[in-house]
């Protein structure tokens, strides 16, 4: 018969298990498992409670300014500390592939205040100031391992002189202004070139310089047209008027009647090539002269 | 009668409720252990393993998922006699199960086997309106039993329609559609005390738990323990438990008879304590490892070590032989035995066509009980052992679990019953709704 009281815990001389009643839950911990078992009661439990209890510490935490102050002055104290650590410093600016001039203008333009910390740095916008320079085609900045920060620039190489109305400049080979130029004589080996639009038609002048190679010393200069097509200037005052197109072809031609008959040795003063299928040539007075003479002379007049 | 049904119907909504949850607890409440299985239903296309017919033949739509036996206290005869012990078992039986299957329960289906079940055969008769037979007509039919006066002590807990005959043609399972112009039918009611059942209520509600169905343990073990075959052509089931034999009679599917012998295995048990001077426990102890129903010349010189802890010599070295054992046993299992056939006569059993019997329950383990039995209950006797469930662990597969599974497939696919059927139209509170409504139909 079961005890109608709970019996008194008496242990039994045996073990440690008491005697009479069998263990079973208690009321309590038997709900408190089946509560613990609602999935909706576990999640809350589990996620819920905990995420609650750090945001709603967090926002005690925060909600007093000078804490939040204190906070936000640690965090730029250590930013700073870590920003300005030697291995971060900048301490050399180095530039190489410049002349000496660009490479004094290229520092004055940076303008940086060394040393720095190469987390204020940014390389893109210091790039593009370096190569807003018209003498220079690229440049590459990068940091060097010992606080180097070093520009490498590309300058532009001038291949043509050209004289317009503001003076003389010096022009690279895709026709970009590289500077401007004092005198003709500071760049004795550089061709020259004159007119309106010459910019858009450097690599053009380049080629038709380089076809009247076999002319070379007595090549003056060119001439750009109505920016449209180029006059070759020789000295004595003559002149070779070039076609729009095929410009270097025409040259060419004309430099092969020139090899075959010595044509621009002679009393000329204007080869008109703008036609091509009708080549013109402009006599100097003197052989006009002298030519009616001849033909006079023939006709025996 | 009315409210019997509203319970009834609510525990069946209770069912469906925990069905369309996917969980449900059983607990069968016996004399010497609580057995809680925790099933979950996914449905039947969940455990099917590939083409074909499934396991089980569809019968498996669910799974045990956790499952917990634990020694019963406070039951004696398949009743409750201390109801805090039995609270106290069933929680802890519930929480082991549930923790195995970390789900937690709210439904559960209970059996007992005590509180003296009473077989009723009812029959009823109607003659039908329009020659057909529709639902409506069933369930007039089934309110038309003459249900006899069991007392108002008692409560019903199966009535199960087992036979429908429309005019003289009778072994009808479903006589719906079928034209005649009267439809009979014989019930079988099963009724048990109400305080039992008052008392088990109880304790489940202490337990925090909702009831989703009541079932007489004869009969699930029945369920489970009898195959197929012999549910249609005819078999007694006898659950030898702790506490009671449950008794129920299968024909053409249906339990047709239940009853219960109020001897079992833990008389046993105290016939040995008291023989052999030993306490309980030791006595379960020698019953269930040298236990046996039949002496052989081999017994008489296999002593058993009864023991003792009194601290005397003499009394702590005692030996009994195995044939002395079998003779305190074997007078009442043959007891025991001798009831069932009592009762099965009682019921005229003889007169069904098969007279098969199927012992199980745990004291079907003993050795030799096979041959007592066929002699006391006829030649047609064998042991049986629960369906396989998916789940179930291997140690809940025993025959002493047959009253368990047969609840969980009595929780899977419950037979109709009286109260599955719709409350006939002239007994419905609102019948003057649907009056209106036929008149208006009638009418218009």
């Amino acid at each position: 018969m079961q005890p109608v009281k709970p019996e008194p815990r008496v242990y039994s001389r045996k073990g440690a298990r008491p005697s009479g009643r069998d263990p079973a839950p208690s009321r309590w911990s038997y709900r408190m498992h089946r509560m613990w078992l609602t999935p909706a009661y576990r999640r809350m439990l589990r996620v819920g409670l905990p995420g609650l209890l750090v945001a709603g510490l967090a926002l005690w935490f925060l909600s007093d300014k000078a804490r939040v102050e204190d906070i936000t002055t640690w965090v730029d104290e250590t930013k700073r500390a870590v920003e300005e650590r030697p291995e971060f410093m900048i301490k050399v600016l180095s530039i190489e592939g410049a002349s000496p001039e660009l490479a004094d203008a290229v520092r004055e333009q940076l303008a940086l205040r060394l040393p720095l910390s190469s987390f204020d740095i940014e390389l893109e916008p210091m790039r593009q100031n370096v190569e807003s320079f018209n003498a220079v085609a690229s440049a590459r900045m990068r940091i060097k391992p010992g606080g180097v920060l070093v520009v490498e620039i590309v300058e532009r190489q001038p291949a043509v002189l050209w004289r317009h109305v503001g003076g003389l400049s010096l022009l690279d080979a895709e026709g970009n202004l590289v500077a401007g130029a004092a005198a003709r004589t500071d760049w004795p080996d550089l061709p020259l070139v004159a007119g309106q639009g010459v910019e858009q038609a450097v690599p053009e002048a380049l080629a038709l310089i380089a076809a009247a190679a076999p002319l070379a010393g007595r090549l003056r200069g060119l001439m750009r047209v109505g920016e449209r097509r180029w006059d070759v200037i020789l000295d004595r005052g003559q002149r070779i008027q070039l076609p729009e197109k095929n410009a270097v072809a025409a040259l060419e031609r004309l430099i092969a009647l020139d090899q075959a008959r010595d044509m621009l040795d002679r009393e000329i003063t204007v080869v008109d090539f703008r036609n091509p299928l009708r080549p013109t040539v402009r006599l100097t007075s003197y052989g006009v002269e002298e030519i009616q003479k001849i033909r006079d002379f023939e006709f025996g007049r | 009668m009315t409210d019997l049904y509203q319970t009834q119907r609510s525990m069946r909504r209770m069912r469906n409720q925990a069905m369309d949850r996917g969980v449900i607890a059983i607990l069968d409440v016996g004399t010497s252990k609580i057995a809680c299985l925790v099933l979950r239903f996914d449905g039947p296309e969940k455990f099917r393993g590939g083409e074909g017919v499934g396991s089980l033949a569809g019968q498996s739509s669910f799974r045990v998922i956790g499952a917990a036996t634990t020694r019963s206290r406070g039951v004696a005869f398949g009743e409750i006699a201390a109801m805090r012990e039995t609270e106290r078992a069933i929680r802890t039986a519930v929480q082991a199960a549930q923790k195995m299957a970390n789900v937690r329960v709210d439904h559960v289906i209970v059996s007992f086997s005590g509180a003296r079940p009473r077989s009723y055969g009812l029959d009823g008769r109607i003659d039908l309106a329009d020659s057909t037979v529709r639902d409506d007509d069933v369930a007039r039919v089934l309110s038309s039993c003459l249900v006899p006066d069991f007392g108002s002590d008692r409560e019903v807990l199966h009535a199960h329609p087992v036979n429908f005959a429309i005019d003289h043609r009778s072994g009808l399972n479903d006589p719906r559609g079928q034209m005649g112009n009267s439809l009979s039918v014989d019930m079988h009611l099963l009724t048990v005390d109400m305080q039992a059942i008052q008392n088990l209520l109880y304790c489940i509600k202490r337990c925090d738990l909702e009831l989703a169905g009541l079932a007489s343990s004869a009969y699930v073990s029945g369920i489970s323990a009898l195959v197929e075959d012999e549910q249609e052509l005819g078999a007694a089931c006898v659950d030898l438990g702790g506490g009671s034999a449950g008794i129920s009679v299968f024909i053409k599917k249906h339990m047709i008879y239940a009853d219960s012998v109020r001897i079992g295995g833990e008389h046993i048990t105290q016939d040995i304590s008291k023989g052999l001077q030993v306490p309980l426990n030791v006595a379960e102890r020698i019953k269930t490892f040298y236990g046996g129903v039949t002496a052989t010349g081999i017994d008489d010189r296999e002593m058993i070590e009864i023991g003792g802890d009194t601290g005397d010599w003499e009394h702590d070295r005692r030996k009994v032989s195995r044939a002395e054992l079998i003779g305190i046993m074997r007078p009442r299992v043959e007891e025991i035995l001798e009831d069932v056939r009592a009762r099965l006569d009682a019921a005229g059993f003889d007169h069904l066509p098969a007279q098969q019997i199927v012992l199980t329950g745990g004291c079907s383990q003993t050795p030799g009980l096979d041959g007592l039995a066929s002699r006391i209950l006829g030649q047609q006797v064998r042991l049986g052992r629960p369906l396989r469930v998916q789940g179930l662990p291997q140690a809940a597969t025993g025959p002493a679990f047959s009253g368990s599974v047969g609840l969980c497939l009595f929780a899977a696919n419950p037979q109709d019953e009286w109260w599955d059927f719709d409350i006939p139209a002239d007994r419905y509170p609102a019948r003057s709704l649907k009056r209106a409504v036929k008149w208006f139909r009638d009418n218009w």
